[in-house]
């Protein structure tokens, strides 16, 4: 088994209930199709009512940690990017 | 119970049974991680209707353990090798199409309400035949993948598909207590099965599709000689120790 053959996929799952796709982890795979199927044995024990999400490790770029500071630093120090300084009206979900 | 339920429920539950343990053989021993885990997914489904199924007959650990190998009613089929990955899924490819198209129209029968035994049979069907749908599309995306992959892995498929045609005939043998079309049944699973072979790139195989010497085969009781030595396995602990709680 070579790694070009059996790719790395990533794969994020929405639950039955849940809003949105998270992370749950990854696994290899021939092809987009198997790695569905793999992600459902693997990830979800077949509960009915989830999406799947896989996607080739290969297509994701990722942030460096290296250039962290610069790339997450500036926003924090400056709360008039944060905004915060409202009442959520009654009745407002998911905020 | 009557006694057509319990040759319907002993004939459904050997084949999921004896199928269940075959598959748990591949434990530790699959291609890669991810299929060790499917194969272990649909090992564990069939013991789970195997249960139900030996349940309506009687106690499923004695009818599982302190049977002899005639007493089982499941089709040669089943009992086969694992062989290589190839034998074990065009295994697997022959009897999900048959499972699949035997529990949706089993599932889709009439209710009977005044029939314990064949509404539990009609829910059994209902629940098994999403599972069942899942094993057979297991089997077909490897059908595609090895009989269209690399010329070895088509060489394999191939042999496989040819060597196991000549048990599948015999899936299609009335079973008592079944009211389906089992001629309809056998013309849908040939139309399934031939058009995943023609999408894998592989011939139909030809020849017979029983056995010269099966008679009444697998669900009378006659088995091949491999079976034997598969039951002698699964039984050994529990014959050695009897009368134990585990």
């Amino acid at each position: 088994m070579t790694t070009s053959d059996w790719p790395l996929w990533e794969v994020f799952v929405r639950s039955r209930r849940g809003l949105s796709h998270t992370h749950a982890g990854s696994l290899h795979a021939p092809d987009a199709e198997m790695a569905l199927r793999n992600a459902r044995d693997l990830y979800t024990r077949r509960s009915e009512g989830v999406s799947i999400w896989v996607v080739p490790a290969t297509a994701i770029t990722a942030s460096s940690p290296d250039e962290k500071d610069p790339f997450f630093e500036p926003s924090a120090d400056k709360p008039y990017r944060h905004p915060t300084f409202y009442e959520i009206p009654e009745g407002v979900q998911h905020l | 119970m009557t006694a057509s339920l319990n040759t319907a429920a002993l004939a459904l539950g050997d084949d999921a049974l004896v199928l269940s343990h075959r598959l748990g053989e591949w434990a530790g021993h699959a291609p890669v991680l991810e299929e060790e885990v499917a194969l272990a997914n649909i090992a564990l489904d069939l013991l789970g209707q195997a249960r139900v199924l030996l349940s309506l007959v009687g106690d499923e650990d004695e009818l599982a353990f302190l049977r002899e190998e005639r007493a089982f009613r499941n089709t040669q089929l089943v009992e086969q090798p694992n062989g290589d990955f190839a034998h074990t899924i065009a295994r697997q490819l022959y009897f999900s199409t048959y499972q699949r198209l035997l529990y949706g129209r089993l599932a889709a029968a009439d209710a009977s309400p005044d029939d314990e035994a064949r509404e539990a049979l009609r829910g059994l069907a209902a629940k098994a035949v999403k599972e069942v749908a899942y094993h057979q599309d297991h089997a077909e995306q490897w059908t595609l993948r090895l009989g269209d992959g690399t010329p070895e892995s088509h060489d394999r498929m191939r042999a496989a598909c040819d060597a196991l045609w000549r048990f599948t005939g015999e899936m299609f043998q009335p079973v008592e207590g079944l009211d389906v079309d089992w001629r309809e049944l056998e013309a849908d699973w040939l139309t399934s099965v031939s058009t995943v072979l023609t999408r894998a790139a592989l011939p139909l195989p030809e020849g017979p599709r029983t056995t010269a010497w099966s008679a009444g085969a697998g669900r009378q009781g006659v088995h091949t000689e491999p079976f034997g030595r598969m039951l002698a396995e699964m039984q050994h602990l529990h014959r050695s120790h009897p009368g134990a709680s585990w």
